[in-house]
């Protein structure tokens, strides 16, 4: 599904990621963990698209094709989908208009017709229930004025939507409260598939209590110093991470 | 006498201006004349028209057109009249009793053109004409007072909520020609009334200088549209100039699209406890210049007032906002917000954007905001990551951003006439809801 190799990203000169290598197979989720500033979100934009950042070394393959190449909305219908950390308000353009425009720009790059109106309705209207949202949100301007937890909610019914392969959270779990997290959690989980993979980016163990990783693996100064299975996740939540960043160094 | 104002001088005494035999209209129009020969229009040294220089009306000067049947493209007209709305039509600033729809009027509510008013009622008139602004405000009030040849005279008696908008459409015809037109528009006690004024033309460069005079009698409500889509070629200034009494509220919504240079005055009196809202949105390209300008005057006590301009400025086009708010030492417990906020989509576009509050009462809460920037990468790239291509997201950025205030629009059919017009202004936006 994805292929990382070798990856260098610097941030105005600055050096970020230092060479990042990750294999991600269909139906695998991986949960990329570590301290602030180790370079985790940077990763997340990378993959996304997000301008700003000048890779100098390195390839990211997605299903054979070079994801570097690709402008963010081409990487959005090729079905990779950013789940962000701070989901930005957009005043005037409605939830629902916003759903139905990227479903239907996904569905005609990948040869389908234009969603239905009243099948379009049916399908928002059962993602809402699933994610125990109010039907209104769909009416209100994109995450203008929703609580932190409600944006993030709202990433994941846009991710329910466009069903999406390879999904990248980016601390999804950070400021929410532990009901919207068990929320959060089970709308991930229900998306899980043999052929959906996950990409996981947080610094606190506690959303791997709800979203069983198959692998994890620590950031640390722009490296993965230390990859693992889950019992690596409870290790950390012991131990913290100064360990692994002593061994490495 | 300033040479370059002769052309509009030499010709003035061929008008056949209405109100001839009403000694007050005579003096006033007289003083108005010597003012005008003498300082011509407003200059940018004037502080309130700073950012605005229509040197050119002096330079290349504008003829008065005289009455005469013109044939006029209905199609054109019906694309800007409202269907179910009492319509008055202004032809080169002439009163078309055969274009205008006033049937199913109430028998209570008078509608008439002005040149009609001032020989039928003018003793009604004298009542209000000139109380609301005077020559003294800049030149184009006193050129208006001096070279205005019709218009319309609207009185909405006590009680009366009408049912319909009222519309009153402007439309210019000739090249080079001049249409002065004044309107008078009276709301006696409890009474509510919509007024929607339109401008448009042809294709050609002319000048339209409009003054409307309103009167909100207490506890009564008017809402009033301006959609000024005037000519790529015209120069346009539109004034309105409101008194709102005891617990009157007024909300005005001001649509700037059309015209070379265009300036509207929008200026409001509160007494106690009256309420303004004044909503905006100037949408300019090429090098359009559009400046609007307002003017809440908080007389008395509790009165509120809300204002909410947005500019979108492509091109090398210029927006001006200035939006002054005055809070009388009477005025206590005053509560004001103004907000004004432009965006630029291309770097020779400008945005001069001025508010001014003058407070001389203590007790009062009062605010301003502006902005002008451009759209925010974080939203394009927001929709990028959802699929929607850069073009798309900026369009539809840019759309939803001046759709805002297109959406404070109560009346469906003009909402639906708002978006089209929008969508026209910057023909690359393929986003429509």
């Amino acid at each position: 599904m994805l292929s990382i190799k070798d990856l260098t990203v610097n941030v105005n000169d600055k050096k970020i990621l230092k060479g990042i290598n990750l294999e991600v197979k269909a139906g695998k989720i991986h949960a990329i963990m570590g301290p602030n500033g180790s370079g985790k979100s940077t990763l997340s934009h990378i993959l996304s698209g997000k301008s700003g950042y000048e890779v100098t070394g390195g390839s990211v393959t997605y299903q054979g094709k070079d994801l570097l190449e690709m402008p963010p909305e081409i990487r959005a219908r090729e079905g990779v989908f950013l789940a962000f950390q701070y989901p930005v308000e957009i005043p005037g353009v409605s939830n629902v208009y916003l759903l139905k425009a990227a479903l239907n720009a996904v569905r005609k790059h990948n040869g389908l017709d234009e969603v239905d109106a009243m099948d379009f309705l049916t399908l928002v209207k059962a993602k809402v229930k699933a994610l125990e949202m109010d039907e209104k949100f769909l009416y209100r301007a994109v995450n203008e004025g929703f609580s932190g937890g409600e944006k993030k909610r709202n990433e994941i019914l846009q991710m329910a939507m466009l069903e999406p392969k390879l999904c990248i959270l980016d601390e999804t779990d950070s400021g929410l409260d532990i009901d919207a997290l068990k929320i959060v959690a089970d709308g991930v989980n229900s998306l899980r598939s043999p052929d959906r993979s996950f990409i996981m980016v947080t610094h606190y163990q506690r959303l791997l209590d709800y979203i069983k990783p198959d692998f994890v693996h620590v950031l640390a100064h722009g490296q993965i110093i230390k990859s693992g299975g889950p019992e690596l996740a409870l290790e950390l939540e012991e131990k913290g991470y100064g360990w692994l960043e002593e061994a490495a160094a | 006498m300033s040479t370059a104002l002769n052309d509009y001088t030499a010709s003035y005494s061929a008008l056949a201006l209405p109100g001839q035999d009403l000694p007050w209209l005579q003096q006033l129009r007289a003083d108005a004349y010597t003012q005008f020969a003498s300082d011509g229009f407003p200059s940018p040294r004037e502080e309130e028209w700073r950012y605005t220089n229509v040197s050119a009306l002096e330079k290349k000067a504008f003829t008065p057109l005289l009455a005469a049947a013109r044939a006029v493209d209905a199609d054109f007209i019906k694309s800007y009249q409202l269907a179910d709305a009492y319509s008055l039509v202004l032809v080169d600033g002439y009163f078309s009793a055969e274009l205008s729809l006033l049937a199913d009027l109430p028998d209570t509510v008078q509608i008439l053109s002005m040149a009609d008013a001032l020989q039928t009622c003018p003793e009604q008139v004298a009542v209000y004409f000139g109380k609301a602004v005077t020559s003294n405000e800049h030149g184009f009030i006193a050129f208006n007072n001096a070279w205005f040849t019709d218009g319309v005279f609207v009185h909405i008696p006590a009680l009366c909520v009408l049912d319909k908008p009222i519309q009153c459409l402007h439309i210019v015809t000739q090249d080079g020609g001049l249409a002065t037109t004044r309107n008078l528009l009276v709301l006696a006690e409890n009474a509510a009334a919509q007024w929607l004024e339109t401008f448009v033309g042809a294709d050609v460069g002319y000048l339209s200088a409009a003054v409307t005079e309103a009167f909100v009698g207490q506890n009564s409500e008017l809402t009033v549209y301006k959609v000024q889509c005037e000519s790529a070629k015209a120069y346009h200034f539109g004034g309105l100039y409101i008194q709102q009494a005891r617990d009157a509220r007024c909300t005005h919504h001001n649509f700037a699209f059309g015209g070379l240079l265009a300036r509207s005055d929008i200026h409001t009196d509160l007494d106690q406890a009256a309420e303004c809202e004044l909503n905006g949105l100037y949408l300019g390209v090429k090098r359009q210049h559009l400046d609007n300008h307002t003017r809440i005057n908080h007389l008395k006590p509790y009165g509120i007032s809300r204002e909410t301009y947005k500019g979108v400025l492509d091109g090398r086009a210029r927006g001006v906002f200035q939006g002054r708010v005055i809070v009388a030492e009477d005025a206590q417990l005053t509560d004001s917000q103004m907000n004004n906020r432009n965006l630029l989509l291309s770097a020779d576009a400008e945005a001069d954007t001025k508010p001014q509050l003058e407070i001389y009462a203590d007790d009062v809460k009062c605010g301003h905001g502006v902005t002008v920037g451009q759209l925010e990468e974080k939203s394009v790239f927001y929709l990028q990551s959802r699929g929607v291509d850069e073009e798309t997201a900026r369009n539809m950025l840019t759309f939803a951003f001046a759709n805002e205030m297109v959406d404070k629009v109560n009346l469906p059919l003009l909402k639906t006439l708002l978006v089209q017009l929008v969508l026209q202004h910057f023909p690359q936006n393929s986003y429509v809801d």
